[in-house]
């Protein structure tokens, strides 16, 4: 009877069974990946990954924010006196070593993700009436994590400088980001 | 219950606290069924893996969707174009509906033709038509998401049967409606809903297979298990036997979703909604066409309303209309003619519903409306009685050893 | 077994056949039958041909028809590279979705991420412009007509005469292919409109071809792949439920 063939049989189809079994589980990981990879970003929204801007109305010493991917983005015109402080900086001394000049592609012109390397929050720094925190750049209120004006960290718990994010110049003061 | 004879340490120390590991064999390997179900008997868990796929496909559509009246057009539209295989959950999940009802409806008949309804079944069958209705009011709210021309004037024609209820109908179609007429409010509710009602089936479904455990499942021969002899575990054959089944079924599911997707489906869905433009010819997707055809076939309003749920309502009071005690029709000779021709009345009315109800279609659709309840109200009550059933085997055993004489 | 089933298929035919010779005749002539690339499991989109309607669409449909659901970024599936899509796009001028810093709204060359650019503003300019009467969005009327592509040539190439008895108002034309026969917009196609760069020829039927595959693309951008992706589907099913039989098989050998 069926039951006591149960055992007997047992090893003739563990090949077979095992063969199922792992077509299954392939097929079904294959059907799932589709579910899982929709929640990607759709195509509409990787089109929409780039941003103009044009910052010939941004006078010396201001700074704007555009969006960018849904995140701020801060365009920061320095002035001569903040650029050479920033150039000079010592940058063994720093957390994230990395030269100002490495982090823009003209001087006077500074553009990063306005997203705080630490938990992503909003740094102020952007209004002229904002902490600037004690490095003149930009200041997180969240957990206290400052910035200087190259964006780079220089005090408080994050780990990272500001993200640079890619751009280029496509006339003398129009800016593609993205 | 037994607990299973586990090597494994961790396997028992977690069965000693919680037996789910007791549960799993002893609903699945000792759980005796009976040796000789058919391949009709694939269909329960046909309908258990396309609930599995609509509430997956489901999730990640809803998280693509937008509920606006505005927006919900488009919104469907990016998911086939912008959204990674959105094309293909959507499809899937079109298609899905169709085909949860084709294994529905198979497994129903399957019922009716071998007494699957009858004592000591008569709640599990029930619990089956609960399920049934809640698929049809999630299919309903389902189809309006979109949006679209039949979307919309589906959801119209709908909601506005009620208002044939004396006295309140107009009330409450508005208060289904939360307007004057289907719009953003409605849409917002039936996507809520929508989302809501395929977790109650799923609740529905575990009462369904704890009623169905109960007393184990019917059988070609519709005689109960002698003993021993007349079952095997569930598992591996039973598992097996699905699974099999599952691999045809996706083969005919997968080539609608690449190669047909929209046959199955009405063009005019792919207009956008437009409150003051009714599409010349309306019907409802193919599942409710013969239940449409039976609320046209009456001239009365409220009358028709009523006998289209009475058409379900019927299927509640089945297990108390049959008088037969014999439950399989291999042994009611003059029963089985009588399922073969409620079949083909259904399916008659299914081609009635996609017709316009003028002159001929319209007598055709009355005789075959008739004709449906006088199946469940008149000839099956009175069959039970006349009808002289063929001997039965003593057991299932005793059958399957004799086949050849058969 | 097989016995029910063989029932079950006579039972649906019988009843079929019995109530299907009553079903009302259709008054539009039948649709021309047209042999088109993307038929058929291994059918694919051919790309020339869509570009050329994409050309007629262009020069023709567009001066009245919108292709709201489409992008510019979306033509790069006809074969176009990124720099002749940014270039499309640009030869077309959208409203600024945020006004400028002064709080104007503002035009600007578009985008591939842009929408086509609608030839009116609104639906009642559209109605203005054509006698009343409302040129449909094309995006999804390959598949918001029963055998859309079949239809869309049809009714492009189905402009006769009326036929003695038929009288057309004024501002309609007779075409066997749409409902009523009466239809508001004037024969679009004539023979050498559009000149196509590949010689393909400009007859009535070849524009009229390359536009109904081009709205088919349009409505169904996905279809190359939903044929490919379901080919490989198929193939992995029938393997697997094969390997599942044969398990099914060895299992049950031994109940009797």
């Amino acid at each position: 009877m069926a039951d006591s063939t149960h055992d007997g049989h047992a090893s003739r189809r563990d090949f077979l069974t095992l063969t199922a079994s792992a077509i299954g589980g392939v097929g079904a990981a294959a059907a799932v990946w589709p579910l899982i990879s929709s929640m990607n970003p759709a195509k509409d929204t990787l089109a929409l990954s780039t941003t103009e801007v044009d910052v010939a109305s941004v006078q010396v010493g201001q700074r704007l924010t555009v969006t960018w991917r849904g995140h701020p983005v801060f365009i920061d015109h320095r002035p001569a006196e903040e650029v050479k402080a920033a150039q000079e900086v010592d940058i063994s001394s720093l957390p994230d070593p990395q030269t100002d000049q490495s982090r823009v592609k003209k001087p006077e012109w500074l553009i990063v993700v306005g997203v705080c390397t630490h938990l992503g929050c909003i740094p102020l720094g952007q209004k002229g009436t904002d902490v600037r925190g004690e490095f003149g750049g930009w200041f997180c209120p969240c957990h206290g994590s400052q910035y200087d004006t190259s964006g780079r960290i220089r005090k408080g718990p994050a780990p990272k400088n500001l993200e640079v994010p890619p751009y280029a110049f496509t006339g003398d003061t129009k800016i593609l980001i993205g | 219950m037994t607990a299973p004879a586990s090597q494994n340490r961790l396997v028992r120390w977690i069965d000693h606290r919680l037996p789910i590991f007791t549960f799993i064999n002893h609903e699945l390997h000792e759980y005796p069924t009976p040796k000789n179900l058919n391949y009709w008997w694939n269909f329960g868990s046909l309908a258990g893996i396309m609930l599995v796929i609509m509430i997956a496909t489901g999730i990640v559509l809803a998280m693509q969707y937008t509920p606006h009246a505005t927006l919900a057009f488009d919104s469907v539209e990016r998911i086939m174009r912008d959204v990674n295989w959105g094309w293909m959950i959507r499809y899937i999940h079109m298609n899905g509906a169709s085909f949860f009802f084709i294994v529905t409806y198979i497994h129903i008949f399957r019922g009716l033709y071998f007494g699957s309804y009858k004592e000591p079944r008569e709640l599990l069958w029930m619990l089956g038509v609960v399920i049934l209705l809640l698929m049809m009011a999630t299919a309903f709210m389902g189809y309006v998401l979109p949006w679209g021309q039949m979307s919309f004037w589906g959801a119209t024609v709908i909601t506005n049967l009620f208002s044939a209820i004396p006295g309140v109908g107009e009330h409450i179609v508005t208060w289904l409606w939360g307007g004057f007429a289907v719009d953003n409010p409605t849409l917002n509710r039936f996507f809520s809903l929508h989302y809501l009602l395929p977790f109650v089936i799923v609740g529905v479904v575990v009462l369904h297979l704890v009623a169905l455990h109960t007393h184990g499942s019917n059988n070609p021969l519709g005689i109960d298990r002698k003993g021993p002899q007349d079952s095997i575990p569930f598992h591996p054959y039973y598992t097996a036997k699905d699974a099999f089944g599952i691999g045809v079924f996706l083969i005919i599911f997968c080539a609608f979703v690449f190669y047909a997707p929209n046959f199955l489906g009405d063009p005019a869905n792919y207009i956008p909604a437009n409150p003051l433009s009714t599409p010349e010819h309306i019907v409802p997707e193919w599942y409710f066409l013969p239940f449409y055809a039976i609320l046209r076939s009456v001239p009365d309003k409220l009358v028709g309303v009523l006998l289209m749920f009475g058409a379900i309502a019927v299927l509640f009071i089945l297990p108390w209309l049959d008088t037969s005690r014999v439950r399989s029709a291999r042994f009611r000779p003059k029963y089985k003619w009588f399922f073969w021709l409620l079949l083909a009345d259904c399916i008659a009315l299914g081609y009635l519903g996609h017709q316009p109800p003028e002159g001929l279609m319209l007598i055709l659709g009355r005789l075959a409306t008739a004709y449906y309840f006088i199946h469940f109200l008149i000839i099956v009550p009175l069959l039970g009685i006349i009808e002289r059933p063929l001997p039965l085997p003593t057991s299932i055993s005793a059958a399957v050893l004799g086949k050849e004489k058969h | 077994m097989r016995k029910l089933v063989l029932a079950l298929a006579g039972a649906a035919a019988l009843t079929l056949g019995a109530v299907g010779g009553f079903a009302a005749d259709t008054k539009e002539a039948p649709l021309p039958k047209v042999k088109w690339s993307f038929n058929g499991v291994f059918g694919t989109y051919d790309k020339a041909e869509l570009q050329r309607g994409f050309q007629v669409y262009t020069e023709v449909c567009a001066n009245c028809h919108s292709l709201s659901l489409l992008a510019y970024r979306d033509l790069g599936d006809l074969g176009f590279s990124e720099e002749e899509v940014k270039a499309l796009a640009a030869s077309h001028e959208v409203t600024n979705a945020e006004p400028n810093d002064e709080g104007e709204m503002f035009k600007r060359p578009a985008r591939p991420s842009d929408r086509f650019v609608k030839p009116f503003a609104n639906d009642n300019a559209a109605r203005v412009a054509n006698n009343g009467a409302l040129p449909p969005d094309l995006s999804l009327m390959a598949k918001a007509r029963e055998d859309g592509p079949d239809y869309i040539f049809g009714l492009l190439t189905g402009y006769k005469t009326a036929p003695a008895g038929v009288t057309v108002p004024q501002g309609l034309y007779f075409n066997e292919h749409f409902p009523g026969h009466q239809i508001a917009m004037p024969p679009p196609l004539n023979e050498g409109q559009v000149s196509f760069s590949d010689n393909s020829g400009s007859s009535v039927e070849n524009e009229a071809k390359a536009i109904a595959a081009f709205l088919q693309w349009a409505a169904e951008p996905n279809l190359d792949v939903r044929h490919r992706t379901g080919f490989k589907v198929i193939l992995f099913l029938l393997g697997m439920t094969l390997v599942l039989f044969g398990v099914k098989r060895k299992i049950w050998k031994d109940v009797h």
